[in-house]
C-alpha cells in the first residue's frame, strides 16, 4: 500500500494536443493518501474515467508522472502496480463458474490454493453468492454479474488501491445501499486506499471521508462532504452537491455589500475589487422566508418532497430555491427571503473568493 | 378464451406455397421420380423400388468419393478455422489499415468461382504458371497435373486461399464486438494473453464461429467449381469429390437412376448436418439468455 501522487498530470486523447480543450484532463497536481476513501464526483464526460484508468495503468498520460509511494510508475504495466479495478458495467469470464471467477486474479498471481478456496469463499459470504459459487457465470442477472466483478475487485489483498468505476450503476436500490455498506466496511477492516467514481452525490457522501469534485478535466475541489455544502470552491460544486444546487445571483460586489438587481445584501465579510463576472451564492437551506426582512421575493410555487418543502420563488429577478420546514405557513404575506449572514460564498469567474473582516 | 377460427388467413399463405411450390419442391419430386424408376428414353418409366438406391449405398464408387470429400472438408476446417482466428486476431482494430485489410481481405471472397479455379489452374501450371514453374526452378518435383499429392495441395491451398476470409471476416466480427472493459478488466486480473483468448475471446466468438464452421462445412462439402476447372477431378479419380462424381455420373454417363438416389441421398446428408448445428447452435443461446 503506497501514497498515490499525480504530478504535473494531464492527458490527451489526440496525439499532438496542443489547445487546452484538446485536454480530457488539465493539468493538475493530486495526492491520494494511503488508507483513504475517496470519492471522484462530476458529471458525465469531465474526466474520471480517464483519471482512474491512468492511476491503474490502462492509460498512459500525455504529460506527468504517476508515483506510488516514492516509485515512479508512470510507464509501469497495470500488473506491476498491484491494482484492483472495477468497471460500470460487469465483467465476467463467461465460461468459468462463479468460484474460478473470483479466483482468476489469484491463480493468475500463483497463490496458495487453500489461500485461494479461503479468500473466494469469505468474498462470496460478502457478495451473498455462496450458495452460487459452483455455477456458471453465464445467464446470470447483470445485478450477480456485477457482485462478481466487485468479490474480484475485492479478492486481494496485497493492492495498493482498489479503484470503482461507477459499479453500482445496474445493481437496483437496496442492494446498492447494502453493497455500500459492505464496501465501507471493507475499507475499515483492511484500510486500502479506495477511490469511487460515481455522479451520484448521495453515494459520494456516504462512502468516502474526502471527497473529489471535478469539472470539465479539472479537479475543483477535495474536501470533506461539509466543506463541499458550506464553502463550495466553484459554482459546478455548489450546483452538483445539495439537492437542489446553490442559488446563485449575478451581482455586484463592493466591500462587505453585494448590489443586486434594485438589492443589495451584506455579505458578513469584506471584498477587495473583483474582476470578471462576480456571483453570489446562497445554498437553499439557508434562505428563510419572511414578512419584511431581507430582499423582496415572489413565490411561484411550492413542492412537498417530503422531510422539507421546496419553494420555487423569484429575488431581484432571479430564480431562487429556498427549503422551508415541513408545516410552515406559506401564506401571502411571506413577502421577502433573508440570507443567513455568514453562508453566503462569492465567486468570481466561478471560483470562490474568500473575504477578509468587515 | 374462445379463439374464432377464421380459415381465410391460409389463403395469406398460397402464394408463398406455390412459389416454394414451382421452385423446390416439384423439381425435387422429378428427382425422387428418377431415384425410384428406370426408363430407356421416350418418357417411358419402369418402378424399380429402392434399387437405386441399394446400389449406390454399396457402390465402392461412392464409397470413395465419400472418403475423399470428409478428408477434404476436414482439412479444409482444420486449417481455415484456426487460420481465420489467428488472422482476425492480429488484424488493426481500427483506422486506415483496419479497413485497408478488410477490403483485401474480401477480394477472394469476391472473385466468381470458376475464375479462381482458371486462376489457380493456370498458376500451378509447370509451364507457365508463376507457382508451378518456380516450384519446378527449385528443383522441386510438382506437377498437379500427374501427381494425385500434388493435386490434393492445389485444391487445398486453392480453398484455403479462397475462403479462410470468410473465417476471418466473422471472427472479427465477434472480436470487435467485445467491450474495452473485458481486456481492462483481464490486464488488472493479470491474465496471460492465453487466458484473454481462452476466457474471453473465444467464448465470445462462439457464435460467430460456429456459423463460420457450418458455412464452411457445407460450401466445402458441396465443392464443385473450383476443383472441377484446375484437375477435373483427377489425375484419375484422386480429386473426385461428391459433387463431381455426381455430375460424371448424372451428365456424362447419363445414369439419371442411380445418380438421383445418390443426389437425394447428399441432400439428406447436408440437411442432417445443419440439422445438427442448428439445435446446437440454438441450445448455446438458450444457455446465455437463461
Amino acid at each position: 500500500m503506497a501514497q498515490i501522487t499525480l504530478k504535473n498530470l494531464a492527458h490527451s486523447y489526440y496525439p499532438n494536443a496542443t489547445k487546452e480543450s484538446d485536454f480530457a484532463l488539465k493539468q493538475m497536481d493530486h495526492v491520494w493518501k494511503d488508507g483513504g476513501a475517496y470519492a471522484l464526483l462530476g458529471s458525465s464526460g469531465c474526466g474520471k474515467t480517464t483519471l482512474l484508468n491512468i492511476i491503474s495503468g490502462l492509460l498512459r498520460p500525455s504529460q506527468g508522472r504517476v508515483l506510488f509511494g516514492d516509485r515512479d510508475v508512470t510507464d509501469a504495466e497495470t500488473s506491476e502496480r498491484n491494482i484492483a479495478q472495477v468497471f460500470q458495467f460487469p465483467v465476467v469470464y463467461d465460461t468459468m463458474t462463479v468460484r474460478d471467477n473470483l479466483a482468476f486474479p489469484l491463480r493468475n498471481r500463483g497463490m496458495d490454493p487453500k489461500y485461494i478456496a479461503e479468500r473466494v469463499q469469505a468474498i462470496a459470504q460478502m457478495i451473498g453468492m455462496e450458495d452460487r459459487l459452483s455455477r456458471k457465470a453465464q445467464g446470470l442477472t447483470a445485478d450477480a454479474k456485477q457482485k462478481i466483478s466487485l468479490g474480484r475487485g475485492m479478492v486481494r489483498e496485497d493492492v495498493n488501491a482498489i479503484l470503482f468505476d461507477e459499479p453500482l450503476t445496474v445493481i437496483d436500490p437496496h442492494m446498492k445501499w447494502e453493497l455500500r455498506t459492505q464496501l465501507k466496511k471493507l475499507h475499515r477492516d483492511f484500510g486500502h486506499t479506495m477511490i469511487y467514481v460515481t455522479h451520484d452525490q448521495t453515494e459520494a457522501l456516504t462512502f468516502a471521508d474526502k471527497v473529489v469534485v471535478m469539472y470539465d478535466g479539472r479537479v475543483v475541489q477535495m474536501g470533506t462532504p461539509e466543506e463541499l455544502f458550506e464553502t463550495p470552491a466553484h459554482t459546478f460544486v455548489g450546483y452538483f452537491i445539495g439537492s437542489p444546487g446553490m442559488n446563485l445571483f449575478n451581482a455586484k460586489i463592493e466591500g462587505n455589500r453585494a448590489h443586486l438587481q434594485g438589492a443589495s445584501v451584506s455579505l458578513g465579510a469584506a471584498y477587495g475589487p473583483l474582476s470578471g463576472r462576480t456571483q453570489i451564492g446562497i445554498r437553499p437551506e439557508y434562505v428563510t422566508l419572511s414578512r419584511g426582512e431581507g430582499l423582496p421575493c415572489r413565490i411561484r410555487r411550492v413542492e412537498d418532497v417530503g422531510r422539507h418543502r421546496l419553494i420555487r420563488a423569484e429575488v431581484a429577478g432571479q430564480p431562487i430555491s429556498i427549503v422551508a420546514p415541513e408545516g410552515m405557513e406559506i401564506g401571502a404575506d411571506l413577502t421577502h427571503a433573508a440570507f443567513a449572514p455568514g453562508k453566503i460564498n462569492v465567486y468570481a469567474d466561478d471560483w470562490r473568493v474568500t473575504g477578509g473582516a468587515a | 378464451m374462445i379463439k374464432t377460427q377464421n380459415n381465410k388467413a391460409w389463403f395469406l399463405v398460397l402464394p408463398v406455397l406455390v412459389v416454394v411450390a414451382f421452385s423446390a419442391v416439384l423439381p425435387l419430386m422429378t428427382v425422387v421420380n428418377y431415384a425410384l424408376n428406370d426408363t430407356f428414353g421416350n418418357n417411358k418409366f419402369f418402378w424399380v423400388g429402392l434399387e437405386w438406391f441399394e446400389e449406390m449405398v454399396t457402390s465402392s464408387r461412392l464409397h470413395d468419393a465419400l472418403g475423399r470429400q470428409i478428408l477434404f472438408s476436414a482439412i479444409i476446417l482444420t486449417i481455415q478455422v484456426p487460420l481465420g482466428i489467428y488472422i482476425a486476431l492480429n488484424m488493426p482494430k481500427k483506422g486506415f489499415w483496419a479497413s485497408f485489410c478488410l477490403v483485401l481481405m474480401s477480394l477472394p471472397l469476391l472473385i466468381p468461382f470458376n475464375v479462381v479455379g482458371t486462376i489457380w489452374q493456370i498458376f500451378g501450371r509447370v509451364d507457365i504458371g508463376l507457382l508451378g514453374h518456380t516450384l519446378g526452378a527449385l528443383g522441386i518435383d510438382y506437377n498437379y497435373t500427374n501427381d494425385p499429392f500434388d493435386a490434393w495441395m492445389t485444391v487445398i491451398v486453392m480453398d484455403v486461399w479462397h475462403w479462410t476470409s470468410l473465417v476471418a471476416l466473422l471472427a472479427y466480427a465477434g472480436l470487435q464486438s467485445i467491450p474495452q472493459a473485458y481486456y481492462q478488466a483481464a490486464k488488472i486480473d493479470q491474465a496471460s494473453r492465453w487466458a484473454v483468448f481462452r476466457y474471453i475471446e473465444l467464448p465470445k466468438m462462439q457464435g460467430v464461429l460456429l456459423i463460420a464452421i457450418l458455412l464452411r462445412f457445407m460450401d466445402s462439402f458441396m465443392i464443385y467449381t473450383e476443383p472441377f476447372v484446375v484437375t477435373g477431378g483427377g489425375p484419375g479419380n484422386s480429386t473426385t469429390f461428391l459433387s463431381i462424381d455426381l455430375v460424371k455420373m448424372a451428365i456424362g454417363q447419363f445414369d439419371l437412376g442411380p445418380a438421383a438416389a445418390f443426389s437425394l441421398m447428399y441432400f439428406l446428408v447436408i440437411l442432417l448436418v445443419s440439422w445438427v448445428f442448428f439445435t446446437v447452435m440454438t441450445n448455446l443461446d438458450r444457455q446465455e439468455s437463461k
